[in-house]
């Protein structure tokens, strides 16, 4: 079948369209980067929907820390600031599990090289760190609705702080783990890795999360947890910052 | 034909602190080839490399000018198209969905579903192009990345054993395209067939450093 | 480094020790050598003169690294990592002596070696950093990469230290001079509540850690010049 295919007449189709007469180069710096993010942003999405690589494997591990959380407590009643850290240890944990996959499936399949040449670092970048967010965002999201469920003892009394942290601090694991994963695609050691170089960089964002879950708890007012949010957001800014003025270095290597 | 020039200069390459390149020079213009030779491990792959701008150089300059304005190194990818056995395709996406995130991503017109369409005959995959590239074989991987590379009309087409992995067939493709873009453009290919450097002007050896 | 300033360096240090272990401290100083007593810290303050020029080095050192492996980036000069490795590898030594010296004197003055004070859980980060940057480089075996991807690192932990000074005292109570609540404000440190003649002998200690970080550290280049030279001689055979 295959053979018949390829012994067929090779069509007479004009080998060189004509060419357009614009300045190629101007008219792709123009399009700017945005564009090219998104579509290497959906990329992405339509590559995890097919493979299913990360999002299995990450619902079932929210599964399992829940569960083993469950169990843990048991009959006991942990005060709510010993659940605000555990609801952070399981979306950090989960985020480490999750988040590098991005930059090191493009390295195993040999692809980082094809991206590479296709578009310039800073829209990869761009477009890798919208998917990063957007996973993480949808998992926090999925552990957070399941341990108000799940866990009773957890008594969130003002919702606008509990979100609005999930969201920043969705946005924040993103931010780090973005550059750190870049940087992992290239080590030998890629899983263990992860943690070990983001945790003393996450946790100031992790205690600033797990201090504003509290406040939740507390049924703080929302002018209460400003200061927390702006330093979630600060946080954020410098990090999507610094990664996009170092990225070039790391994807390039 | 556009003008065009692509210049090199005292490229060099340290790896572990050994140079495996060492200061390569060479300048082009259009309607010429360039063919780089030399045993496995010498450094054939990462000038290419360094060529295309994925990899950066330890020390020297690429330059690369299209009616004589200058577009900075690395950033010339829009007039580029490589193959290379370093680079792959997106496995679990089909031929087509490849070249079309690639036409995306590169920001081509709607012409180029037709010229994708043109190529993918060209190359004897028009058949497969709704197979996903997983289940490819590994020298209908290699004409599918000539159809990518070819895609946007590079200027100057970069081959990394161009005629690696392909049958007889193949090989005519490839050929044709090679005879083209030393028309239309610029040709630089590495390669230790006898059979390809035919088709250079300029045969490069890496070992001895001389053109 | 010049033989003078060498020998000059090497009995700075030993007058400095000297100075803050020996000086007698009393109520009403009298002589030049005599400290006064400061309240609450009485002869545990001797420490000042170690634990804080220390710590002090320890943030140059990190400082430094992140520099040069700055300047690697932009040169790709193979000799910047080495410096930028040098300096992080003195920096490790130095936050495990800021540590050190930090943990005794909590431990008289606050009652155990380890309370997780804002100030003791920072230099905690800054040692995991460090450990975190030296597990990176040994996890990469080209050595261009190498120095790439941790040049990287260094400047992404760097621009997250500053949350720290931020978000710390935010989290826990401090017991550290310097922290939100702290009845005694900014500590005899950074209110100058200090003798003048304990003053100089703090400035003093300050100067010499100072300069003995870059002796150690010309030492340690020079070291890993002569080692990868070596190594590069071997391979050649």
């Amino acid at each position: 079948m295959t053979k018949m295919i390829w012994n067929m007449p090779i069509p007479s189709i004009p080998l060189r369209m004509e060419k357009r007469e614009e300045n190629r180069t101007l008219q792709f710096i123009e399009t700017m980067t945005l564009t090219t993010s998104y579509h290497i942003f959906v990329k992405e999405f339509v590559s995890e929907f097919r493979t299913r690589y990360a999002l299995n494997a990450l619902l079932m591990f929210v599964v399992t820390t829940l569960s083993i959380i469950l169990f843990s407590i048991g009959k006991e009643s942990p005060t709510q600031d010993i659940l605000s850290g555990t609801l952070w240890i399981v979306i950090f944990f989960s985020a480490m599990s999750g988040l590098s996959r991005t930059f090191v499936a493009e390295e195993e399949r040999g692809t980082s090289m094809t991206l590479r040449l296709l578009v310039n670092s800073s829209s990869v970048y761009i477009g890798k760190l919208l998917y990063n967010f957007i996973l993480i965002l949808f998992l926090s999201l999925i552990i957070a609705v399941s341990y108000l469920l799940f866990i009773n003892e957890f008594e969130v009394k003002s919702y606008e702080i509990f979100w609005i942290t999930i969201f920043l601090g969705s946005a924040g694991l993103a931010s780090a783990s973005t550059i750190l994963a870049a940087i992992i695609a290239k080590a030998n050691t890629k899983g263990t890795l992860f943690p070990v170089l983001a945790f003393p960089i996450l946790l100031p964002l992790l205690l600033t999360c797990i201090n504003a879950t509290k406040l939740s708890t507390e049924g703080a007012f929302l002018t209460e947890a400003v200061k927390e949010f702006q330093i979630l957001i600060s946080f954020t800014v410098v990090m999507v910052a610094t990664s996009f003025l170092v990225f070039d270095f790391v994807w390039k290597d | 034909m556009k003008k065009l020039t692509f210049k090199s200069e005292n490229i060099s390459k340290l790896y572990n602190r050994k140079l495996i390149l060492e200061k390569v020079s060479f300048s082009l213009n259009e309607g010429t080839s360039f063919a780089v030779t030399g045993k496995n491990g010498s450094g054939k792959s990462t000038l290419i490399k360094i060529l295309c701008g994925v990899l950066s150089p330890s020390k020297g300059t690429v330059e690369f000018s299209v009616e004589g304005v200058t577009v900075p190194y690395p950033d010339y990818y829009p007039h580029i198209g490589l193959v290379s056995p370093y680079l792959n395709m997106y496995e679990e996406f089909s031929a087509e969905e490849n070249l079309t995130f690639i036409a995306k991503v590169r920001n081509l017109g709607s012409e180029s579903v037709k010229r994708a369409e043109m190529l993918l005959m060209e190359f004897g995959i028009y058949d497969h192009r709704m197979k996903e590239v997983k289940n490819y074989s590994s020298g209908m991987k290699q004409r599918l990345k000539y159809c990518a590379a070819l895609l946007h009309e590079p200027e100057v087409l970069v081959l990394d054993e161009p005629s690696s992995n392909l049958d007889q067939y193949g090989i005519e493709a490839v050929r044709k395209f090679m005879k083209l873009q030393k028309q239309h453009g610029i040709l630089i290919f590495a390669t230790n067939d006898k059979d390809d450097l035919e088709y250079a002007d300029t045969i490069y050896s890496v070992e001895n450093g001389k053109a | 480094m010049k033989m003078w300033l060498k020998i000059a360096v090497s009995v700075w240090i030993t007058g400095i020790i000297i100075a803050g272990i020996a000086f007698p401290m009393v109520r009403v100083p009298q002589t030049w050598y005599e400290f006064p007593f400061i309240p609450g810290l009485e002869e545990k303050a001797r420490n000042i003169i170690f634990h804080v020029p220390i710590s002090w080095a320890t943030v140059v050192a990190f400082v430094m690294s992140m520099i040069y492996g700055a300047m690697y980036l932009r040169k790709k000069d193979m000799d910047y990592d080495l410096r930028s490795v040098s300096s992080a590898s003195l920096g490790l030594l130095l936050c495990v002596l800021a540590t050190l010296t930090g943990a005794v004197w909590a431990k008289f003055n606050w009652g155990s070696f380890w309370n997780w004070d804002p100030r003791q859980t920072s230099i905690f980060i800054l040692l995991l950093i460090y450990g975190a940057y030296f597990v990176l480089r040994s996890a990469i075996d080209e050595e261009e990469r190498r120095a790439t991807l941790s040049s990287v690192y260094s400047i992404i932990a760097g621009v997250t230290v500053p949350f720290f000074i931020f978000v710390m005292p935010r989290i826990m109570s401090g017991l550290h001079p310097g922290s939100l609540g702290d009845e005694q404000g900014k500590g005899p440190v950074l209110e100058f509540k200090m003798a003048t003649n304990m003053l100089m002998v703090f400035f003093a200690s300050l100067i010499g850690f100072t300069v003995l970080y870059f002796w150690m550290y010309t030492l340690k280049v020079r070291l890993m010049r002569i080692e990868r030279h070596v190594q590069q001689i071997n391979e050649s055979h």
